[in-house]
């Protein structure tokens, strides 16, 4: 399931899909990780994670790009400073939204993987 | 491979290019075909040393050396130095402030998986001198 597939199925809102981030809506999901602290998520964040956090400064992009997570998810539409949107364009760093709470992502997301296999 | 020699500064207190070393040397590490375990833990330490001189340190510098078995990363500072480097190794242990908190740091886990991650770590601190904090990770061991 690529981070693009994934949005459209459980309806999360992709935030930023200009050029080097389009590329990469087509990575593939593998796994979900939620943590809000930056030291925690950087050892624990795995490639392919989608990386679950209510922080939406600039250094949760520093990270995402560090830990080359498949995307970041932003839970219950907290607003997202509108320099890490910019920061994220950068760097190709995917962003999504969801009104949904970080628990409830995760459940579907494991779900989703599950059927998958 | 001839030894690749790479140096960033890193102002104080400024989250807008807090990373962009550690960003650098991931990418140039890639790029090396250095394996992704290896710029994983690389990543992390260097990261984190970066952020400690952003946030403990008044800033400072990054040299990096990397040649065909190893890179060596030091980090150092100008900065307030550590007083107590046995305490301030202990994971949980943070003197950094609430405006720093709510960002998402200052969990007290930094120094202590720089030492997690890296094959030595060797760090140099004297109260009203500075840090450094000089990490080395082998490529294969
Ligand atoms: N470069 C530095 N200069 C001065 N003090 C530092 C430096 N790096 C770390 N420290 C001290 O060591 C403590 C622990 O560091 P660390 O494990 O990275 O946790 P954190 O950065 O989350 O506080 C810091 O809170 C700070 O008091
Ligand atoms: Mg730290």
């Amino acid at each position: 399931m690529t981070v693009k597939e994934m949005a459209h199925k459980l309806g999360y809102k992709i935030i930023n899909n200009t050029d080097p981030v389009a590329e990469k809506l087509d990575a593939k999901v593998t796994g979900v990780y939620a943590c809000d602290l930056l030291s925690h998520a950087m050892a624990k964040v795995n490639e392919g994670d989608v990386w679950i956090t209510v922080h939406t400064n600039l250094n949760v992009i520093a990270v995402a790009s560090l830990t080359n997570c498949a995307c970041v998810m932003i839970p219950e539409n907290i607003d997202i400073e509108s320099q890490s949107i910019e920061r994220a364009n950068d760097k190709g760093v995917v962003l999504l939204s969801s009104s949904k709470s970080a628990a409830h992502i995760c459940l579907e997301i494991l779900s989703a993987l599950k059927d998958m296999k | 491979m001839s030894t690749i020699v790479r140096d960033y500064s890193i102002p104080a207190n400024d989250f807008t290019i807090a990373g962009e070393a550690s960003s650098s040397v991931r990418k140039l590490l890639s790029q090396l075909g250095v394996s992704p375990d290896v710029v994983k833990r690389t990543s992390i330490a260097m990261y984190e040393a970066e952020i400690n001189a952003v946030i403990h340190g008044n800033g400072g510098k990054a040299h990096v050396e990397i040649d065909e078995s190893k890179i060596y990363i030091c980090i150092s500072d100008e900065g307030p130095g550590i007083a107590d480097l046995d305490l301030a190794m202990q994971e949980g242990y943070s003197t950094a402030p609430d405006s720093i908190r709510e960002m998402g740091f200052g969990a007290g886990m930094g120094l202590s998986n720089i030492k997690k991650n890296s094959d030595i770590l060797y760090i140099e601190t004297e109260i009203n001198k500075g840090t450094k904090v000089n990490i080395t990770v082998f490529f294969s061991k």
